[in-house]
């Protein structure tokens, strides 16, 4: 990696922030200051601007490096992942995205405790919202750190803490200047970079093959080391029961986990009706699953033209995959095209990981200020504004993840990522279902739920193999690993299912049949609706 | 009930504040003025509203209504089979791939094999379920939902003198605040 690529990637990445930070600035000059125009930036954005967004919010660095990575290093197996993470967004379509933007105003707390006993219920699930966001930005900000290391060279221990600070500075400006608005657009801007980038690489990466699919998977198996066996499932997860089990739990947290990510449920309060946010989540899955079908591409390109064995030796997680796939179809190290689209990889990479950070940490400061401050102040109405607190909180939240993040930054990236999912799916889906469709639903079943979820899921981890009794762990050197998976979802899914409907069943509460018909008819008509 | 026969007519929707154009997007394909097939009856049935209703009874009374009802089970019966069939083909799947291998890596013309066409297969069943999912609910709930969004507009208008019912949720079109504590109650 010679000193051009750095150039070139660091001036794309100023002109980057540059736009962005303009972009805030303009937007913050018009603001008027609301929590509508804070947390839902007016409401008034199109589908397609929606859609453009949510795709910006949930293609992640993790998916565009690693997966693409983990596919030119196990071959079929990367590919589970692409397919959990797309069909995920069938369960936002269908039971979440329209009902949710009907009956809330800013969070998935309003939802929750628009037919609930509102304090406990508020509180229960700002917490877990608080806690899904600040583990999925931990692990933005570990990837933002190694991403540094990995494209720039710069090992050095101070880069790699100066980028997290960076980073974290920057969201925080971007967050409590801008608000839902400003970031909204630095997703858009970052989704139509990101996908110009992958469908450039993914177009010269057939060319190179003559568009011809067959010959580049017999040419990526051939180069993999693994024959045929690299075109089928097993390199990876296929060693012993534990693994298997290890992957189903995390393919069960990946499907049901992102309706519960707060900051995906934040966006579907940017559109003016339930119709548009369905055709936002239209237009998302569209951009989503061709940039997933994408990255199978690159993954099995680099595989087949640069060969497992240098993907591996580049970088053992198999990150460097894209960038190096870049340099090769410019036309090698040291040519100008080659130096260009390293450059071009790198400053999306940085722009996907700064817009992902500023759409998480805004929609935990809405929960730390609309749920958790407004329920937890003494006197009502009393103390400062909503949206005072809620950039406070960002910054808040900013200096946390980076602390977070600096701590944290020998953790594997997936690994955080898979985490958070597996929160999102045992804490915040059980509620949000059950406050949706169930009729008998009570306040101790919602909160029973969001804390039979949350401690489990994170209670496993603490018990698993991820802190101590292994290696690779946390923890190497002490030994209490009780459970054997690294993802808690197949355990602590049901168990949050399970606390609802026991909660629900033990609970001295009287269903309440009006609220709950005013919960139907709002969810499916958009009555009353903000 | 003059209100409710204006409504029936089209041409009421166009100056609709809620009604974004029906414009067909990505995955929208034509179609887009299609009415709700008749049969189906566009206002509840049982609309008895008026001055004196509380908001708790309204939403009750639209909950009864052989109108929702029909949305209600319109949506139901496209989302409950299209959820239980993704969901389990997704199991199915994961479950396939770890737990045998042997059978995914099964050629199936040249280089690829089942697990490609399955993984492929996912990718277009979600592309497919998901254009299915819009069509159906242009066609078959978009406009009986707006005329029940309306029927509850045009009978909270009515009840808006109703004092205490302006809490947080503030809303900018008037009408009373559902998650307010006790608004249930006061149907009661």
């Amino acid at each position: 990696m010679t000193g051009d690529h750095q150039t070139l990637a660091l001036v794309l990445f100023s002109a980057f922030i540059a736009v962005t930070l303009a972009i805030t600035t303009w937007v913050s000059r018009n603001r008027r200051g609301s929590a509508e125009e804070f947390y839902a930036g007016g409401r008034l954005f199109s589908p397609m601007e929606n859609g453009f967004a949510i795709a910006g919010d949930y293609m992640s660095a993790a998916s565009f490096l690693g997966i693409s990575g983990l596919i030119a290093l196990y071959g079929y197996d990367g590919m589970l992942y692409s397919v959990g993470f797309l069909v995920a967004w069938l369960v936002v379509l269908f039971l979440v995205a329209e009902l949710v933007r009907n009956c809330g105003r800013f969070t998935l707390a309003d939802v929750v405790a628009s037919r609930m006993c509102e304090r406990p219920v508020r509180i229960a699930s700002g917490t877990s919202s608080v806690a899904v966001s600040v583990l999925y930005l931990v692990a933005q900000m570990v990837g933002a750190g190694s991403l540094v290391a990995l494209l720039l060279g710069g090992t050095s221990d101070a880069a790699r803490s100066w980028t997290v600070v960076g980073v974290g500075a920057l969201m925080v400006v971007y967050v409590s200047m801008g608000g839902m608005r400003a970031t909204t657009w630095i997703q858009i801007v970052k989704a139509v970079l990101l996908m110009a980038g992958a469908t450039a690489l993914t177009v010269l990466v057939l060319a190179r093959f003559h568009g011809d699919v067959n010959a580049m998977l017999d040419s990526a198996a051939a180069q993999s080391g693994h024959g045929r066996d690299f075109l089928s499932p097993g390199l990876r997860y296929g060693t012993d029961w534990t693994a298997r089990l290890d992957f189903i739990s995390l393919g069960l947290a990946l499907v049901l986990g992102t309706a519960g990510l707060p900051h995906i449920l934040s966006r579907f309060y940017t559109v003016p009706t339930a119709r548009a946010a369905r055709r936002s989540v239209v237009w998302s899955i569209g951009l989503i699953g061709s940039f997933y079908l994408m990255t199978i591409v690159l993954g099995f390109g680099a595989a087949a033209i640069l060969g497992t064995g240098t993907v591996r030796s580049s970088n053992a997680a198999g990150n460097t995959a894209v960038p190096l796939l870049a340099l090769d179809l410019g036309g090698g190290a040291g040519s100008t095209g080659g130096t260009v689209l390293f450059a071009v990889v790198a400053a999306v990479a940085f722009a996907t990981i700064l817009a992902v950070v500023a759409g998480v940490t805004l929609a935990s400061s809405a929960s730390v200020a609309h749920d958790l401050y407004a329920s937890l102040r003494r006197r009502p109405g009393g103390g400062l504004s909503e949206v005072t607190v809620a950039r406070v909180a960002a910054a808040v939240i900013g200096a946390a993840a980076i602390a977070l993040g600096l701590l944290a930054r020998d953790l594997n990236v997936a690994f955080l990522v898979g985490l958070a999912f597996a929160v999102a799916a045992s804490a915040n889906l059980p509620v949000l279902l059950y406050s949706l469709f169930w009729r008998d639903f009570t306040t101790r079943g919602a909160v029973w739920s969001v804390y039979g979820g949350l401690v489990p899921a994170v209670l496993l981890v603490l018990l698993s193999p991820v802190v101590s009794g292994s290696p690779e762990a946390l923890f190497p050197h002490l030994d209490f690993q009780y459970f054997p998976l690294q993802n808690p979802g197949l355990v602590s899914i049901p168990l949050g299912f399970l606390a609802g409907w026991l909660g629900t069943a033990t609970s001295a509460e009287e269903p309440h049949e009006a609220k709950h018909a005013e919960t139907e008819v709002r969810a499916l008509t958009g009555a009353g609706a903000v | 009930m003059e209100k409710q026969q204006d409504r029936d007519d089209a041409a009421v929707h166009i100056e609709d504040p809620w009604y974004d154009a029906l414009a067909a997007g990505w995955g929208e394909p034509g179609g887009a003025d299609d009415p709700v097939p008749p049969g189906a009856p566009a206002a509840p049935a049982t609309a008895v509203g008026g001055p004196g209703h509380r908001t708790g009874e309204i939403y009750l009374e639209v909950h009864r209504s052989a109108a929702f009802q029909e949305v209600r089970s319109r949506y139901r019966r496209f989302v409950v089979p299209a959820t239980t069939a993704f969901f389990i083909w997704y199991v199915a799947y994961v479950i396939t791939a770890t737990a045998a291998p042997a059978l995914m890596a099964r050629q199936v013309i040249g280089a690829v094999n089942v697990a490609m066409v399955a993984g492929l297969g996912q990718f277009l069943s979600t592309f497919l379920l998901t254009w299915a999912y819009a069509r159906h609910a242009r066609l078959r709930r978009d406009r009986a939902a707006l005329d029940l969004r309306w029927a509850v507009f045009d009978r909270t208008r009515d009840t808006e003198s109703v004092p205490g019912e302006d809490g947080w949720w503030g809303s900018p079109t008037g009408l009373p605040a559902p998650g307010h504590a006790g608004a249930g109650e006061d149907g009661k």
